[in-house]
């Protein structure tokens, strides 16, 4: 009995170790930019998901999309209910993995590196690369991208009536610190 | 036997142990390792704008917001061609409305229908939200105050100041059921301060029902019924009926219906329609609403 129960204990310790190699916040910002010469949109979220796998070069963010805040409350409903249908796609979604660039994790740092995987947004999934960099620090991984999205490669409708007000290509800049997880959060 | 006894139980707290520390492992789903947290998120875009038609609606004027009203109620339709279907004569609006907080809205009007000044607070009691924190139903308190300063006729008597005013209470209770689809209904007491004649009670009570239904991501349909349920009245007022669309195109909205109310401040919507749907008596009408973003809500 005595060893079932050193098993279990060892077995719990293991598992627990597991999640070490991970770095993860719900804390992340995204924040999206429309430049036209008519009118410059900008939104911030700052409830962004992240995790990256240490170990397994592996990454995955996902952010809500209802949680973009704008300066007019009537862009944010129009980004919700008009463009982005949130009730319909609430989520957007990054998987992917460090394909270029050493990144030593547990070395503080700079890196430059690659990451390819799959963006979905409004319910389409692309392959994308995007150029990342993550800083190693004491805080965690902090990791910035900046990158364009094609809004109608998205499905992305916009009426012709607001045509010359939304840019066709939107800037995203990802600015996320990811400390290490520990143990679970719960 | 003991160590039979405690086999099964301790079995099941391992597996359950292990279920748990084991599940944020899976390399399919690396998110799970931060636990599934749901997020509360208030539903919003429950109606395009503040009114369905006259009644007010589920949503308030955004906090920083100010939404400027142009409302037009033309004549009875029933005049025929010599009036154009009524559009020779107009009853019109003015309103300034202001989203104070995320919960309180503000606003005042004026109508030429009695030559009526009138101003709204509004204030959100609860809020439909799902996720984590999910509650079912927005409720919304809304207390109206009208002055009409019509001239009575010279041979009358002038009245008091407070002769003119009158009040109204609004509990609207409502639900964005889906992406589509809106309902509210409303409890209403309206007070005027004089009525003509004492068989005529001050007090009349209202139950409003009000819903949208979208049409396309731009239209949508909106209808509202206004029944009295207490209080004695004329019997020349009838029930407000109303029918039109929403068409929203950037910073406008623009609703077209039709009603047989004249009035667009809330005591007379409630109590003073005199139009009878079925004799031709419905205004064609529409509110403009252009908001103006007064300062950033998240400062």
């Amino acid at each position: 009995m005595k060893k079932f129960f050193l098993l279990l204990a060892f077995a719990t310790i293991f598992m627990a170790q597991a999640n070490a190699q991970k770095y993860g916040t719900r804390k992340g910002t995204i924040t999206f930019d429309s430049d036209t010469n008519m009118e410059k949109i900008h939104a911030v979220n700052n409830t962004v998901s992240a995790v990256i796998d240490a170990k397994s070069k592996k990454l995955q963010f996902a952010v809500l999309i209802k949680g973009f805040q704008f300066k007019k409350a009537l862009m944010q409903e129009h980004f919700n209910e008009n463009y982005m249908e949130s009730s319909k796609f609430p989520k957007a979604t990054f998987k992917g993995e460090i394909v270029d660039g050493d990144v030593n994790f547990v070395q503080i740092g700079s890196y430059d590196a690659k990451v390819k995987g799959k963006l979905t947004i409004h319910g389409v999934t692309k392959d994308v690369t995007v150029p990342v960099k993550i800083e190693m620090s004491k805080a965690g991984a902090h990791s910035t991208a900046t990158f364009k999205v094609v809004l109608a490669d998205y499905g992305i409708k916009i009426p012709s009536l607001v045509k010359n007000k939304i840019a066709k290509e939107v800037t995203i800049k990802v600015d996320a610190t990811l400390p290490m997880l520990l143990k679970r959060n719960k | 036997m003991q160590k039979d006894r405690l086999f099964l139980p301790t079995f099941l707290v391992f597996l359950f142990t292990l279920g748990l520390v084991a599940q944020p492992t899976t390399e399919d789903d690396l998110l799970a390792a931060l636990g599934d947290e749901e997020p509360t998120i208030l539903v919003d875009a429950s109606f395009k704008t503040n009114r369905v038609i006259n009644l007010h609606s589920l949503e308030n004027t955004a906090p920083g917001v100010m939404d400027f009203k142009i409302s037009h109620r033309f004549g009875f339709v029933d005049q025929g061609v010599y009036d154009l279907f009524g559009l020779d004569n107009a009853s019109m609006r003015l309103g300034f409305e202001f989203g104070l907080t995320d919960r309180l809205a503000a606003g005042f009007g004026r109508a030429s229908y009695q030559k009526t000044y009138d101003g709204f607070i509004k204030y959100k009691l609860f809020r439909q939200k799902t996720g984590e924190k999910a509650f079912p139903l927005t409720v919304a308190y809304i207390s109206t105050v009208a002055i009409k300063t019509i001239k009575p006729p010279t041979d009358k008597p002038k009245p008091y100041f407070s002769s003119n005013m009158n009040y109204t209470h609004q509990l609207l209770i409502g639900r964005k059921f889906s992406d589509k689809f809106s309902f509210e209904v409303a409890p209403i007491l309206v007070h005027r301060n004089i009525v003509p004649t004492a068989a005529i009670d001050n007090d009349i009570i209202l139950i409003a029902l009000a819903g949208r239904m979208k049409l396309t991501k731009w239209v949508s349909v909106n209808a509202e019924y206004i029944p009295i349920v207490a209080g004695n009245i004329d019997p020349q007022y009838k029930n407000s009926l109303s029918l039109g669309f929403d068409i929203e195109t950037g910073g406008h909205v623009f609703q077209l219906h039709f009603t047989n109310s004249t009035s667009m401040s809330d005591h007379s919507i409630f109590t003073e329609t005199v139009g009878d749907w079925a004799k031709g008596g419905i205004h064609f009408g529409f509110n403009v609403s252009r908001v103006f973003t007064l300062w950033d809500k998240r400062s």
